[in-house]
């Protein structure tokens, strides 16, 4: 079953960063195993990263992804722009992946910069892909201010701790009427599956597929998961019974000894 | 002229175009993107545009992100 993201209509639910894998050909590996049609990229001067250039974007068309370029390591709305503008202008896409962090300790997003530079990416004619907290209220302001989508942290960028506030996840989706994609914190493949039974249209996993010890078996694992969690939304699970079980075998006709 | 170059001052031949320099730094053809002074150079404009004495030139590209 397909989705919208942003005017395109996309099979697979599983959005890919290139971040963390140790070579182009992982790179390739990894992309053919997630079967996933979108995957982020960062800007950066030239020169600086033996893994970038037009060989990286070899790598991703011939993948058959479309570009996701990210904000990542811009600290204000301002660095933000700049950078949004320079991918637009290098990748030839007006998608970007709005990454605005408050520190580089946490990674967390700044709040206030985000949303000030996703409205002004918004009337500069920008599909916007907002990395934001798992805070409802936000996610309502970014949907409000034009976002095509949200994307709420599970946890931490890198942390591999999975969804910490599950609720908080379902409550910004329950609210939401443009997709939500949980972004960073999936470790293992159970993470990805919580995040699509919750109700997620997609996820972002970059570190969690890249930095395992098995990148390309991870890859396919998370693939699966996606796909699992998401069927188990779409099949609608059975209900939490705290307090009493519920016999699946009939309960009459029993023998008596 | 003195222009600064990914944070680097260097120093060059008054009149460089946006397009010279660029080609100073790389030999990729795609992918590449130039800031003057925080404002976003089209591409189709580089041969056009020269640089002036202390402007801050940004020359990006993609890498591995996200």
């Amino acid at each position: 079953m397909t989705w919208d993201l942003g005017g395109r209509t996309l099979t697979s639910r599983l959005i890919t960063g290139t971040g963390g894998a140790t070579s182009l050909d992982v790179m390739r590996r990894v992309l053919a195993a997630t079967g996933s049609q979108v995957t982020t990229v960062a800007m950066r001067r030239v020169g600086h990263y033996a893994l970038g250039g037009g060989s990286l974007l070899e790598v991703i068309q011939q993948a058959g992804a479309e570009i996701l370029p990210n904000t990542a390591g811009c600290h204000t709305a301002a660095e933000a722009l700049l950078t949004a503008r320079l991918a637009r202008e290098a990748l030839e896409t007006d998608w970007v992946k709005l990454e605005v962090v408050a520190d580089d300790k946490t990674l967390l997003p700044d709040p206030v910069e985000l949303l000030d530079a996703a409205r002004k990416l918004v009337a500069d004619g920008f599909t916007v892909l907002p990395y934001t907290t798992d805070d409802p209220v936000l996610a309502r302001h970014l949907e409000q201010a034009g976002c095509a989508a949200v994307m709420p942290l599970g946890s931490p960028i890198g942390s591999g701790l999975g969804i910490r506030n599950p609720h908080n996840i379902a409550m910004i989706i329950e609210q939401a009427s443009v997709p939500v994609i949980l972004d960073a914190g999936i470790g293992t493949a159970s993470d990805a599956a919580l995040a699509m039974e919750l109700g997620c249209a997609g996820v972002l996993i970059a570190s969690a597929i890249t930095r395992a010890a098995e990148p390309e078996t991870m890859a396919r694992a998370m693939k699966l998961a996606v796909e699992a969690g998401h069927a188990a939304r779409e099949a609608g699970r059975i209900e939490r019974r705290w307090h009493a079980a519920l016999a699946s075998s009939p309960v009459e006709g029993l023998v008596s000894p | 002229m003195i222009i600064t170059i990914n944070g680097q001052p260097r120093d060059v031949p008054a009149g460089t175009s946006v397009a010279q320099l660029v080609k100073s730094v790389t030999d990729q053809d795609r992918g590449i993107a130039v800031a003057v002074n925080g404002e976003v150079m089209p591409r189709r404009e580089w041969p056009g545009i020269a640089l002036g004495d202390r402007d801050q030139v940004e020359v990006v590209t993609a890498v591995q992100g996200g």
